[in-house]
């Protein structure tokens, strides 16, 4: 323990290209790239397909079976494939935010009141607005659940990208166990699991305050009920199960 | 093409699939029971429930890298023990099957437990033949999620020496030998789809009362 604090409180540890804060960047911008890059496939299918309310078992069942695909596996085999850089770390990382990225965004917004879409329609709305207007904003919880769980999976698994001579957190724990320098290690691990429970914690944060205050209550509630009284608040606002958005199961 | 790679070491192949099984499902059935009574516990006090739930939801939020590697230093095992991922693996385990376990039995009518109460069962045998037959649809659910992550986390093991079908991928990827790798992801990827479906048809069996009346 003691020579896990001496490592983390040597100042030579946190300065130049190999220092906490330069491999912190890199584990974040890894992160942040594959979390944008799995949200542009993962959102608009699990819209569409939500939308729809048809081919939903495929949506699950190819989310559930992504899910078993193992990380460390998927990374060597694209680094041997398509040579060490920042494209085939950033594919393999984007396949592991996929899964909750499109369960949650399917289950949100297949899960949308259907009374609230027919009287989105009712009153006109095409499509497109019954989607964007009506759809997607009932199903915010689900879909930051989702990229809460794809986050925190892509920045756990970011660290084993060092075994692939690659950057980031990871870079201490490899390096540390291949020079048997074990507090080096310990500090990787302890830096990973932090860094995890940081950005988890923001992430609730912000579903806090994106999501509106009509859906925060959960249960449904009728229009009348809450005039002129607002209503209490939820007792015990549990976050959503981690890596696991609600729903993802069939 | 080094296809014959494959049928010549299908020996070592059966040795890491066994290996890759025992490393993954041994937390699984630790965890349930471990989860069975914490969860219970939670179901039944508020204020534990609001300590144990959101407590297992940190404890699954490490990195499991990172976990193997702490590890021993808190339970005071060599760096390349086993028991490392074993131990790693039942904390997710339980982490993920405490919320399970405890929505579950919260979602138990409570007139069910009444009748059962006044038919004279103890709060003891009422749990077992009562409530916790209930509760196997959810707990299922939840151990479905946990079998099929265990199964892909333990090939990250193999980054500290034991990771079951995972050291196909360290070795393809020093050997440079996408084969070796592409076999350990397709093995993991068959064996996970297999667990999940003796899951389902465990949860089928054992609660045959979900299918009565679903047809009338």
């Amino acid at each position: 323990m003691n020579a896990l604090f001496s490592w983390l409180t040597d100042p030579a540890h946190w300065s130049g290209s190999a220092g906490i804060p330069a491999r912190l960047g890199e584990h974040l911008w890894y992160s942040v790239l594959a979390l944008a890059l799995g949200a542009v496939v993962a959102l608009p299918i699990g819209a569409l397909v939500g939308h729809g309310r048809r081919g939903g078992f495929l949506v699950v069942g190819t989310a559930n079976g992504l899910r078993a695909l193992p990380e460390l596996g998927l990374l060597t085999l694209l680094v041997l494939l398509m040579g060490i850089g920042l494209l085939p770390v950033t594919l393999a990382l984007a396949v592991l935010a996929i899964p909750p990225l499109l369960a949650g965004t399917y289950s949100g917004v297949r899960n949308v009141d259907p009374g609230a879409v027919d009287a989105a329609r009712g009153m006109g709305m095409r499509e497109p607005q019954v989607l964007f207007k009506v759809e997607l904003p009932n199903a915010l919880p689900l879909i930051l659940g989702g990229l809460r769980s794809a986050a925190l999976q892509v920045i756990a698994t970011a660290a084993v990208a060092a075994y692939v001579s690659f950057g980031g957190l990871g870079r201490f724990l490899i390096d540390g166990l291949r020079t048997r320098d074990y507090p080096q290690m310990a500090a990787g691990a302890v830096l990973v699991a932090v860094l995890a429970l940081v950005v988890e914690g923001l992430l609730a944060l912000l579903q806090r305050a994106v999501v509106s205050p009509g859906l925060r209550g959960g249960g449904r509630r009728s229009p009348t009920a809450t005039v002129g009284r607002p209503a209490p608040a939820p007792a015990d606002p549990d976050p959503v199960p981690v890596r696991e958005p609600a729903g993802a199961e069939p | 093409m080094a296809w014959e790679w494959i049928p010549r070491n299908l020996g070592m192949l059966g040795g890491l699939l066994v290996e890759h099984v025992v490393l993954a499902l041994v937390p699984v059935l630790i965890g349930l029971v471990l989860a069975v009574p914490i969860g219970w516990a939670a179901a039944g006090n508020r204020v534990l429930r609001a300590v144990l739930v959101p407590a297992a939801s940190v404890l699954y939020t490490i990195p499991s890298l990172a976990l193997f590697i702490v590890l021993p230093a808190i339970i005071g095992t060599r760096i390349l023990d086993p028991l490392n991922v074993v131990v790693a693996l039942t904390i997710y385990t339980v982490a993920l099957l405490v919320r399970s376990v405890a929505d579950a039995l919260a979602a138990v009518p409570s007139l069910v437990v009444a009748a059962a109460t006044a038919m004279g069962y103890r709060p003891g045998r009422r749990f077992v033949s009562v409530e916790l037959p209930l509760a196997v649809p959810v707990l299922i659910a939840g151990l479905r999620v946990a079998a099929v992550s265990n199964i892909s986390l333990v090939s990250v093991g193999a980054l500290i020496g034991v990771g079951g079908l995972g050291q196909l991928f360290t070795d393809g990827y020093q050997r440079d030998f996408p084969l070796e790798i592409l076999t350990g992801i397709v093995l993991i990827l068959l064996l996970a789809l297999v667990v999940d479906g003796l899951l389902v048809l465990i949860g089928r069996i054992s609660t045959p009362w979900t299918r009565v009346g679903a047809t009338a």
